[in-house]
């Protein structure tokens, strides 16, 4: 069945310069797979579509169940010449646990 | 040598908490407190100070909270590690020092300085030879923006601290140090640890990065469960309890709030991450993917495994420069429409901009309670009756100050002769505001020389 990220996930994320990461950690070991499998930088791309400017990067990381995103251009130039309220991308976390997955019943 | 040492995050950046380096030397146990004030552009702004008072260009709060702390940390032979040094260590150690002197601490304690990181005066030199600065990010040379650049700062690491702390510092207060150099220098020198030692190098790494954000690993601004995390008002700072082998753990002092477990510290470990096998610093490459983390305990989590690779030949340099103007202006409207009314109120905006033939870089709406921090994500869930209220928040950048000044004068009339049911001005006209932006590069480190002295209070 589809379920939101929130629902299996937890996220935190932060900038460097125009860059902002995205930390996405399942909570359960089983889930993990299915982020990998599922979460790609492609449809994160897709879920960010218009919001960011550049591309996606992803990173995995096994040993915490976690997958790091890096969405370039993400933050309207970053740090202090951004106009964005979330200027340095504190939120982008929560904004990608929006998205659905399959979930295995 | 040591067995295990302890090293406590006091504060996490300029503008924490000022109860927290107070509550860590006193909460327990510790031998070590780690104060990071340093951000990208944190630089800049200590430059602008400095260049009306050559007493000053650093974290000015460093000093009441020393105040307050350093009787403590003389009797319980606690030593600190701070980079809030800023633009000019020396003047924040003289500072220091005089409030010591003022305890009655003369001779009781001794004064580290590192700084060497300053690269302001010798740009030009620099760049004459052929180092050319490129930014990280754009790939532009800094002859681009030299004559606009307000401060630029290598960033030092850990062993510049280790030679201070051999010299028996007692505070040591840097300039532009990484933030997990505070951390990894004391363990250094507890621990004996070698230049090549890799995988120990990245072991302390991982530690400072874990508590350089200070409550970020104790179960501040944590999402997973956060609604049980007991007594944030409480909270207690994360501390570092290390043994010589590299493996530590996270802890914090009994009777404090917030949590400190897997999830957690999972947490602060992703944050600001790059590429996880190569956290680059000037005093080794970490490997994020090495890491295990184990419950040790309530509120302990064993970190250990740690891979380390060679430092680059290369260190980070942090370039300040001065890029323009920008200002933001709010207004609030409310139920019914709320939403179609702001909305109104920013196509009305926009064409007065255009009218005035003003010339900005960005125009920027968001509408607070809506779509600020999720965008078209939010956007498109929303029920647009249900909405009680909107604030309408529009922000304008431009190299130059007139035309951002002029839309500060466009926010206003807006509550008379514009949508109806507006309000929430109350903090009068917004002002521009200049932009100081971050240059990232990168430098040969035989380039740089860091200097360390210790003076005795």
């Amino acid at each position: 069945m589809k379920k939101r990220l929130v629902e299996i996930a937890h996220a935190r994320s932060g900038d460097k310069g125009d860059t902002a990461n995205v930390g996405l950690i399942a909570k359960l070991p089983k889930h993990y797979p299915l982020l990998v499998k599922q979460v790609t930088a492609a449809r994160v791309a897709r879920h960010f579509k218009g919001m960011i400017t550049g591309k996606v990067e992803r990173f995995e990381l096994p040993n915490l169940r976690a997958l790091n995103f890096l969405l370039h251009g993400a933050l309207d130039g970053g740090g202090t010449i951004s106009l964005k309220t979330d200027a340095q991308g504190k939120v982008f976390s929560t904004a990608l646990l929006r998205m659905e997955i399959e979930v295995p019943v | 040598m040591t067995r295990r040492l302890r090293i406590a995050a006091g504060q996490g950046f300029w503008g924490d908490w000022p109860e927290a380096p107070y509550r860590q030397v006193t909460g327990g146990p510790v031998d070590y407190l780690m104060m990071d004030y340093l951000a990208e552009v944190t630089m800049s702004i200590m430059q602008k100070q400095k260049s009306r008072d050559p007493k000053l260009g650093y974290a000015k709060d460093f000093i009441p909270l020393m105040q307050r702390i350093l009787p403590i940390l003389a009797e319980r032979k606690v030593k600190v590690t701070a980079n809030a040094g800023g633009v000019n260590p020396r003047a924040c150690a003289a500072a220091v020092a005089e409030a010591a002197r003022g305890l009655g601490l003369q001779k009781k304690l001794k004064i580290g300085v590192v700084s060497g990181d300053d690269l302001l005066d010798r740009l030009d030199g620099l760049l004459a030879r052929g180092h050319a600065l490129t930014n990280l990010d754009t790939g532009r040379p800094l002859r681009d923006v030299r004559d606009r650049v307000l401060s630029a700062n290598a960033y030092l690491g850990a062993w510049p601290i280790v030679e201070a702390l051999r010299q028996d510092a007692d505070i040591v207060i840097t300039g532009r140090v990484t933030d997990t150099g505070l951390t990894l220098a004391p363990l250094i020198h507890a621990f004996g640890w070698n230049t090549t030692d890799w995988d120990l190098l990245a072991a302390g790494t991982v530690a400072g990065h874990i508590i350089e954000c200070g409550a970020q690993a104790s179960g501040g601004n944590c999402l997973i469960d956060w609604q049980r995390i007991p007594d944030l008002a409480n909270v207690g700072y994360p501390i570092v309890d290390a043994g010589a082998d590299g493996s530590f753990e996270i802890v914090k002092h009994p009777r404090t709030g917030g949590r400190i477990n897997i999830a957690g510290v999972t947490e602060q470990l992703v944050y600001e991450m790059g590429n996880p096998r190569e956290y680059i610093t000037p005093d080794c490459v970490a490997d994020f993917t090495t890491i295990q983390l184990s419950q040790a305990g309530k509120d302990r989590v064993r970190v250990s495994g740690v891979k380390g690779k060679p430092a680059t030949d290369k260190l980070k340099v942090s370039i300040a420069y001065f890029y323009g103007y920008k200002a933001v202006g709010t207004l609030v409207y409310a139920w019914p429409d709320a939403l179609a009314k702001a909305q109104a109120a920013d196509r009305i905006l926009r064409q007065r901009l255009r009218d005035l033939k003003l010339e900005f870089e960005a125009i920027h709406t968001e509408f607070v309670g809506v779509d600020a921090t999720h965008g078209r994500l939010a956007r498109a869930t929303i029920e647009a009756d249900k909405v009680p209220e909107v604030q309408l928040r529009v922000g304008v950048r431009a190299r130059d100050e007139a035309p951002v000044d002029r839309f500060t004068r466009e926010i206003a009339p807006l509550i008379l002769n514009g949508p109806p049911s507006v309000t929430g001005f109350a903090g009068g006209r917004p002002k521009p505001e200049e932009i100081v932006a971050y240059w990232p590069a990168l430098i040969d480190k035989q380039v740089v020389k860091p200097i360390v002295e210790v003076v005795e209070v």
